[in-house]
C-alpha cells in the first residue's frame, strides 16, 4: 500500500462518515463532495484520467450542488433538535456489519486479489474512449441519452405538479363561484345572521 | 502499487457507510446520499477490476462507470424532485413520518 493511496483512502472514508453522521445538512454535502473529490483522485491514481474527471464534473459539479438546491428549498439547513438517527437504527446497523462482514470475507477469498498489475499501465486516452462510445457501445450510448431526457423531463414535472394542479383547482373555483353562488352577489351577509 | 485487495476494501468501506446512512438516518436527503455513496463505491470497483484485468484495452469498465454516472445522476435528479415534493405535500422530510402512499 503507498503512501499517497493510504492518505486519499483515509481522506475519502473520514469524508463519508463525516457525510453520514454530521447533524447539519449543508455540512453533510459539503463533505459528501470532499468524499467524490477523493474517490476523483483514486481514479486518477488507478490511471483512469478521463472517469476521474467526469466525476468531478457531474458529482462535484452537478450532484452535490443539485443536494444543496434541494437541502435550501425543504428548509433543511438549521439541524434537528431530535436525534437524527431512525427510529430503527439498529436494524440499519446489524445489516451494515453484515454486508461488511460478507464484502471483506469475499475479498479475502478470491482468488483475483493476488493478481499484480501489468508494469505498462493500460492507454484510456479520450480519443480511444470515444471511438468505442461511437462503435461497439452505441447503443447503450443512445439509451443513455434517451434516459437523461426522460429523467429531466420527469423531475419538472414532479417537482412543479402539486402547485399547478391546486392552482388549477383555485382558478376553476374561482370561475365557479360567482354563477353558482349568486347570493352572495344580492344579499351581503349580515352580522346577525338572519339569512342563516 | 496497491495490490487489488486494497482497492476492493475501500470500496466496501464506502458502500457499507453509504448502507449504514441510508439504512439509519431520518432525513430522505441524507438517504439520497448514501445511495449516491453507494454507487461511488460500485464504480471504484469497476475502474478497480479494468486497471487488474488481462484485457485493460477493451475498456470496458471505463465505459461502464460512465453510463453508471449518467443513470446516477438522472437518480440523483428524480430523487431530489421527489423528496421536494414529499416536502411541499408533508412539509417535513423525515421518512419516519412518511409512512402512506396515499396523501
Amino acid at each position: 500500500m503507498t503512501p499517497p493511496f493510504a492518505v486519499i483512502a483515509v481522506l475519502t472514508i473520514a469524508a463519508a462518515v463525516a457525510a453520514m453522521t454530521l447533524r447539519n445538512l449543508v455540512h453533510s454535502a459539503l463533505a459528501i463532495a470532499v468524499a467524490f473529490i477523493g474517490l476523483a483522485a483514486t481514479y486518477l491514481q488507478l490511471n483512469a484520467q478521463f472517469v476521474g474527471l467526469t466525476q468531478i464534473l457531474v458529482y462535484v459539479g452537478a450532484v452535490a450542488i443539485l443536494i444543496v438546491f434541494a437541502i435550501l428549498l425543504t428548509r433543511g439547513g438549521e439541524a434537528p433538535e431530535k436525534s437524527v438517527f431512525s427510529l430503527s437504527w439498529i436494524w440499519g446497523v446489524l445489516v451494515t456489519l453484515a454486508v461488511f462482514a460478507t464484502l471483506v470475507w469475499a475479498i479475502k477469498h478470491s482468488f483475483v486479489v493476488e493478481r499484480e498489475t501489468s508494469v505498462t499501465a493500460p492507454e484510456a486516452n479520450v480519443q480511444q474512449i470515444g471511438q468505442a462510445l461511437m462503435t461497439r457501445f452505441v447503443l447503450p450510448l443512445e439509451v443513455i441519452g434517451l434516459l437523461l431526457t426522460a429523467a429531466l423531463v420527469g423531475a419538472v414535472i414532479i417537482a412543479m405538479k402539486e402547485e399547478s394542479v391546486k392552482a388549477k383547482i383555485e382558478d376553476g373555483r374561482s370561475k365557479m363561484d360567482e354563477p353558482a353562488n349568486p347570493s352572495s352577489i344580492l344579499h351581503p351577509p349580515s352580522s346577525r345572521g338572519g339569512q342563516r | 502499487m496497491t495490490p487489488l485487495a486494497g482497492y476492493l476494501i475501500l470500496s466496501a468501506m464506502l458502500f457499507a457507510i453509504g448502507l449504514a446512512g441510508a439504512l439509519t438516518r431520518r432525513n430522505a436527503i441524507i438517504v439520497l446520499i448514501g445511495i449516491e455513496l453507494m454507487l461511488n463505491a460500485a464504480n471504484l470497483n469497476f475502474i478497480a477490476f479494468w486497471r487488474f484485468s488481462e484485457h485493460p484495452e477493451a475498456l470496458t469498465g471505463i465505459l461502464f462507470v460512465i453510463f453508471s454516472i449518467g443513470v446516477a445522476a438522472a437518480e440523483a435528479a428524480v430523487g431530489l424532485a421527489l423528496i421536494i415534493s414529499i416536502y411541499r405535500h408533508y412539509k417535513t422530510t423525515n421518512v419516519d413520518e412518511v409512512n402512506l402512499l396515499k396523501g
